[in-house]
């Protein structure tokens, strides 16, 4: 069994004018699918093929780097994908507003210190809001596609919201301006599928 | 001392059609310009700043590293362009990597499988070692061969932003583009000083 690009949930051009088309396509019919079929092949003929993604991540740290990065590209961009919508933007509500409030002191400290994460990340990565596994929330960032399900990861938790700062993420549209990309962000995020995902 | 952006030595339209004037523009007037002013913002009031960019890179850490870091690899990389460049080059360094990596298009193939395959940001460099042996390695983000002594020949930045804006993800396309421009006279220049 191999892994398949996920189909994004929207068209390329659904999150105009925050994110544009032509980076979304290329994102996602390029890079996106370049790390599902690199995934694919590292994994071919290895005892890793017929597992989920989450128990290759959750092992990673014994496995091959093509295994780290692909397998981590390939789960990333799915999450990011799933976490922006055209009808994204605002606030959470509900009880992933009331644990970002408890442990931020408000949204905005919450939104700042996330943008922080991102902003600063040198090189590539991602920025992440993770909740631990005591239930509490924190923001960190990570290198390349690492992300926080990998068991040799700084902090380890299932991730609630991602960002993608790699450049290739935004250099279309707003080259070395990473910190518009960031804010634009935050007017499409699906903060529906967040709560979920805390609520999991 | 304050550190400045080194002028470069052709018109920003010079590379093109192979590397772009919007890319330039961002890569040389932007990026290249932030480590700059990074850097001399993070040196302020260290012991740090008097210290000449080798010194800061041998001995720091952190921000002050990556930006020193960044603004000696942007330099290295951007000198060593030229409109009309490419081909090959002569004397010493010719026969060194021949001897080294069996032919020039043996040399030419590894330097570009190293920069298509670096994951994420970072830098490939041709090197000397202590011996004068030549070598091909690469780095990440700002990282650079000077902190494991080994002396840097040439380089060839494979960040994103060196390239996205006119090959996108296809960076073996830009790779390929960069041959079209080194210039080898620069090139040569530092390996015979080894």
């Amino acid at each position: 069994m191999s892994f398949e690009l996920p189909k994004l949930p929207y068209a390329y051009d659904a999150l105009e004018p925050h994110i544009d088309a032509r980076t979304m396509e290329i994102h996602h019919s390029k890079h996106h699918a370049g790390y599902t079929n690199n995934l694919n092949a590292a994994i071919a003929n290895t005892d890793l093929d017929g597992k989920c993604i989450g128990e290759i991540l959750a092992g990673v740290s014994k496995q091959s780097s093509a295994i780290r990065n692909n397998g981590g590209g390939y789960y990333n961009h799915d999450l990011f994908w799933k976490l922006m919508s055209p009808d994204g933007g605002g606030k959470p509500s509900g009880e992933l507003q009331k644990a970002i409030n408890d442990t931020f002191g408000s949204f905005e400290q919450f939104k700042e210190k996330f943008s922080k994460a991102a902003a600063t990340r040198f090189g590539s990565g991602w920025a992440w809001l993770v909740k631990l596994s005591d239930g509490s929330l924190k923001v960190c960032s990570t290198p390349n596609q690492d992300n926080p399900l990998m068991d040799d990861a700084e902090v380890k938790g299932t991730p609630i919201l991602g960002l993608d700062v790699w450049e290739h993420a935004y250099y279309l549209k707003f080259q070395n301006r990473r910190p518009d990309y960031i804010s634009e962000f935050f007017e499409v995020v699906n903060w529906e599928e967040a709560s979920r995902r805390f609520q999991d | 001392m304050k550190h400045e952006l080194p002028k470069l030595p052709y018109a920003l339209d010079a590379l093109e059609p192979f590397i772009s004037q919007r890319t330039l523009e961002f890569h040389y007037g932007k990026h290249h310009q932030a480590y700059i002013n990074n850097l001399n913002n993070l040196i302020e009031g260290t012991s740090f700043e008097n210290a000449d960019l080798i010194d800061i890179i041998m001995k720091s850490d952190g921000g002050i590293f990556n930006n020193a870091a960044q603004v000696y690899n942007h330099t290295f990389y951007f000198v060593a362009l030229k409109s009309r460049g490419g081909g090959k080059p002569r004397n010493g360094l010719y026969d060194a990597l021949v001897y080294t990596f069996g032919s020039f298009e043996n040399f030419k193939s590894e330097f570009s499988k190293v920069g298509a395959t670096l994951f994420g940001s970072g830098w490939v460099w041709l090197v000397a070692d202590s011996d004068n042996k030549l070598r091909i390695v690469k780095t990440s983000n700002a990282e650079t061969p000077l902190t494991d002594n080994l002396m840097p020949i040439m380089t060839l930045d494979v960040w994103e932003h060196a390239y996205y804006l006119d090959t996108q993800n296809a960076r073996p396309k830009y790779i390929e583009n960069f041959w079209e421009l080194v210039n080898w006279e620069i090139i040569e220049s530092r390996f015979d000083k080894l």
